[in-house]
């Protein structure tokens, strides 16, 4: 409206109503045209000059900052949250940016493009078996350990083979945090009916297919519903239960460079027929039933056993049931069990402000130091000062199944590898199918087989 | 105005103030061009380049150059197309309900005179929940045993139904899901058209003998058309590109894969953890050339409809 009128007043003779050109009477006595504009434009540029400085990236705090990513949500991130609490107070001068992202591909997607990108996490968490699609990569900063001794987590302080576990093509890239394995739960009441406790009020040790599918039985008959529970219908839970059972009889998947499938089709077959046996014949545990599912069941009561990692002893813990844990069931001759091994990794470009780079390291030792908190998450420390203690061996139930930290078999190493990798997903899905009594087991190994060639197949992306 | 007009006509140029005019309109939209073309064009072309190149997540093999390797690989690939029937058959499945319960429902509403307003909330409060807390009911609500809906068939002597896992069942499950969460889009904008029917033309109908069902029929419907077609192509568009729900169900509720990854969650699978950035990007040009095709299709239908109106 202002603009036509002012441009018909300029039409007009000029100073017709005494006014200069430039001015428009808005009724109210003459308003500098564009004053509101004029301001509109200052702000903007101001914005936007402000906008472009946040660009450069230039810190408003100190330099002293520790970035920090995990992937630990619900029990695991609440005692991360008391492990960080002791490093803020312990550690003043440094500022400590903790980022928790969902579990999985999620979190692993990120890290890497956030690498690549330039802009990494000065400190992150990520399983050892994912180790090989970082190292390699060149997305991880190789770790002096001469270094690392300065900052009390030298190779002094871990048990060997686990120290080596973080090394690849001879460097190190890895500082250890816990080892995590599959264990058995069981509901020490229901147990107790079932005549299953010894004497001191613990589980007699079972071994062997014959006496635990009679634990499991006599478990059903007390509870009326399920004998034990896990997880058919999880993404990656078959996978974890299989590769133990076939872990224990020895088998290996891939060949050591990961070039070659070496499925053994027999011990595969046997490994899966059990688990199959468990749910489809005897029918122990639903083979529709999903992760959320089975510890629900597990802990409202309605399961004499249950099989997950030893992680979830927070949830039974606060819900006050009666339950204690042991390791996974030696079923074909040992106690091998599926597990993976939470570590600390430095993105590369890190180790270039020195700052950074002693902050992160800073951090990881704290965190190693406070790992006793991490341990009554369920979980084997790795820092020696720790699982050598006195207060972690008397820890109930947790401490029970620390004997299998040198036991467990780790996924194969492969660049697709690692835990809540697609391999784990794709290999799951024709065991879902044999539990359900879809397909036969000799038919899901043959298409576990045909999952790995074509991933194997699948050329490296670095 | 007018005066304007014939200045422009006569000098041929703009005066002063509709250059300035613009010049304003421009700078006012300049903040939101820059980040468009930052974060929507410039990627879809640099996302166009990546798929002839061996691009991988980790940055590397940004120069191997491919050819059209990517895409023959993905015609060949009987997941990517079994991908693509999940993404339409999910389209199908909640297309039809969303908008014809939609528009069910908007039609109730709109006679509820005293408490209309209970009835909009009631329908539109789901829409406002966020996909992980939609996932998370309806995972326990499909939970088989113990799950709600299960125990109410059980009581009423009805067998179990296998919701998650089931492999017919899993798709269906998913829809329900969303149909739940979604519809209250679709009712509000109902809603609104039938506001803008006037009511005169139920009264001459009324007057010439229409019983309910044939003012429906006759006026009603006749009258949302554009309020259909709307609805109609913004619902397949959303549709065609679901991934949160069915992702979220997937990996954390024990939903059968096989039975529902979209084409959506197969590209997130081979463009990121799969670290093939460049193949995932040629499946995701593929799919977009679909959709394109489709929504010029509707759109030259909506002309001839327009003309023809």
């Amino acid at each position: 409206m202002l603009p036509c009128d002012s441009g018909k007043a300029s039409v007009r003779s000029k100073g017709e109503k005494g006014m200069a050109e430039g001015y428009v009477d808005a009724g109210s006595g003459p308003v500098r045209r564009f004053s509101r504009r004029r301001f509109l434009y200052g702000a903007a540029t101001a914005l936007g000059g402000m906008a472009l400085a946040s660009c450069s990236g230039v810190p408003f705090g100190s330099s002293k900052t520790v970035h920090f990513w995990n992937l630990f949500g619900g029990g695991d991130g609440a005692r991360l949250s008391a492990m960080e609490s002791d490093f803020v107070k312990s550690h003043p001068g440094i500022e400590l940016k903790a980022t928790t992202l969902t579990w999985g591909a999620p979190y692993y997607t990120k890290v890497s493009m956030a690498t690549v990108g330039g802009r990494p996490p000065d400190v992150a968490v990520m399983h050892l078996t994912r180790l090989p699609a970082y190292a390699p990569a060149g997305l991880l900063e190789p770790l002096d350990p001469d270094v690392l001794s300065e900052y009390d987590i030298g190779q002094d302080k871990f048990l060997p083979e686990i120290w080596e576990g973080g090394k690849l093509g001879g460097e190190l890239y890895a500082i250890p945090l816990d080892t995590h394995p599959q264990v058995m739960y069981y509901n020490t009441d229901i147990c107790k009916e079932a005549g299953l406790l010894d004497s001191d009020g613990n589980l007699k040790p079972l071994q062997g297919r014959e006496e635990l599918i009679d634990a499991f039985q006599k478990t059903m008959e007390v509870t009326k519903e399920q004998g034990i529970a896990f997880a058919p219908a999880d993404s990656v839970v078959p996978w974890r239960l299989f590769y133990s059972f076939y872990g224990q009889l020895g088998g290996e998947v891939l060949s050591p460079d990961a070039t070659e499938v070496v499925l053994d089709q027999e011990k595969a077959e046997e490994a899966l027929s059990f688990l199959v046996e468990l749910t489809l014949d005897k029918e122990f545990t639903p083979s529709n039933q999903d992760y959320p599912a089975a510890v629900a069941q597990f802990q409202s009561g309605n399961a004499g056993f249950h099989w997950n990692g030893e992680w979830e002893v927070t949830t039974f813990l606060d819900a006050k049931m009666p339950f204690s844990m042991v390791e996974f069931p030696n079923v074909f001759g040992n106690k091998h069990v599926q597990a993976d091994r939470h570590t600390f990794v430095i993105p590369k470009g890190v180790a270039n402000d020195h700052a950074a780079f002693d902050a992160a390291l800073q951090f990881v030792s704290s965190l190693l130091k406070s790992s006793m908190i991490w341990a009554e998450g369920g979980h084997i420390p790795a820092y020696r000062p720790v699982l050598d203690s006195a207060e972690y061996k008397n820890l109930k139930p947790q401490s029970n199944y620390a004997g299998v930290a040198d036991e467990v078999v780790l996924d194969p190493k492969a660049w697709f590898s690692g835990s809540g990798s697609d391999m784990e997903v794709q290999a799951s899905v024709p065991m879902q199918q044999a539990m359900a009594g879809t397909i036969q087991p000799k038919a899901a190994v043959e298409q576990i087989r045909a999952a790995m060639q074509e991933l194997v197949n699948t050329p490296k992306p670095f | 105005m007018a005066a304007r007009a014939e200045i422009a006509q006569r000098t041929g140029k703009k005066g002063d103030t509709a250059r300035r005019t613009d010049l304003t309109g421009y700078l006012f939209v300049l903040p939101f061009l820059i980040a468009y073309g930052l974060f929507l064009v410039w990627p879809v072309i640099l996302g166009l380049r990546m798929s002839f190149f061996d691009w991988s997540l980790v940055g590397t093999g940004t120069t191997d150059f491919l050819g059209l390797a990517n895409y023959r690989e993905l015609f060949a690939d009987p997941d990517f197309w079994a991908s693509l029937w999940h993404t339409i058959l999910f389209t199908l499945l909640t297309t039809p309900p969303l908008v014809l319960l939609a528009l069910g429902l908007a039609l109730l509403a709109n006679r509820a005179v005293p408490a209309r307003w209970f009835f909009r909330l009631a329908f539109f409060a789901p829409y406002v929940l966020p996909v992980s807390t939609v996932a998370l009911i309806w995972v326990w609500l499909y939970q088989p045993g113990f799950g709600l809906i299960n125990s109410y068939l059980v009581s009423l002597g009805l067998p179990e139904v296998d919701w998650l896992a089931g492999e017919n069942v899993a798709m269906i499950s998913v829809a329900i899901a969303t149909v739940w969460w979604t519809i209250g889009f679709n009712f509000v904008l109902y809603l609104a058209g039938l506001q803008e029917i006037p009511e005169e033309l139920y009264e001459a109908g009324a007057l010439d003998g229409a019983g309910s069902y044939q003012q429906t029929r006759y006026i009603t419907i006749p009258l949302l058309s554009r309020t259909t077609f709307l609805v109609l192509v913004l619902q397949i568009l959303a549709s065609l590109i679901v991934f949160d729900q069915i992702y979220i169900m997937n990996t954390q509720g024990g939903l059968n894969y096989t039975a529902t990854r979209p084409v959506i969650q197969y590209i997130y699978e081979q463009g990121f953890t799969q670290y093939r950035i460049g193949f995932g990007a040629a499946i995701s040009y593929v799919f977009f050339v679909m959709i394109l095709v489709f929504t010029i299709m509707q759109f030259v239908l909506s002309r001839r409809r327009r003309r023809e109106a």
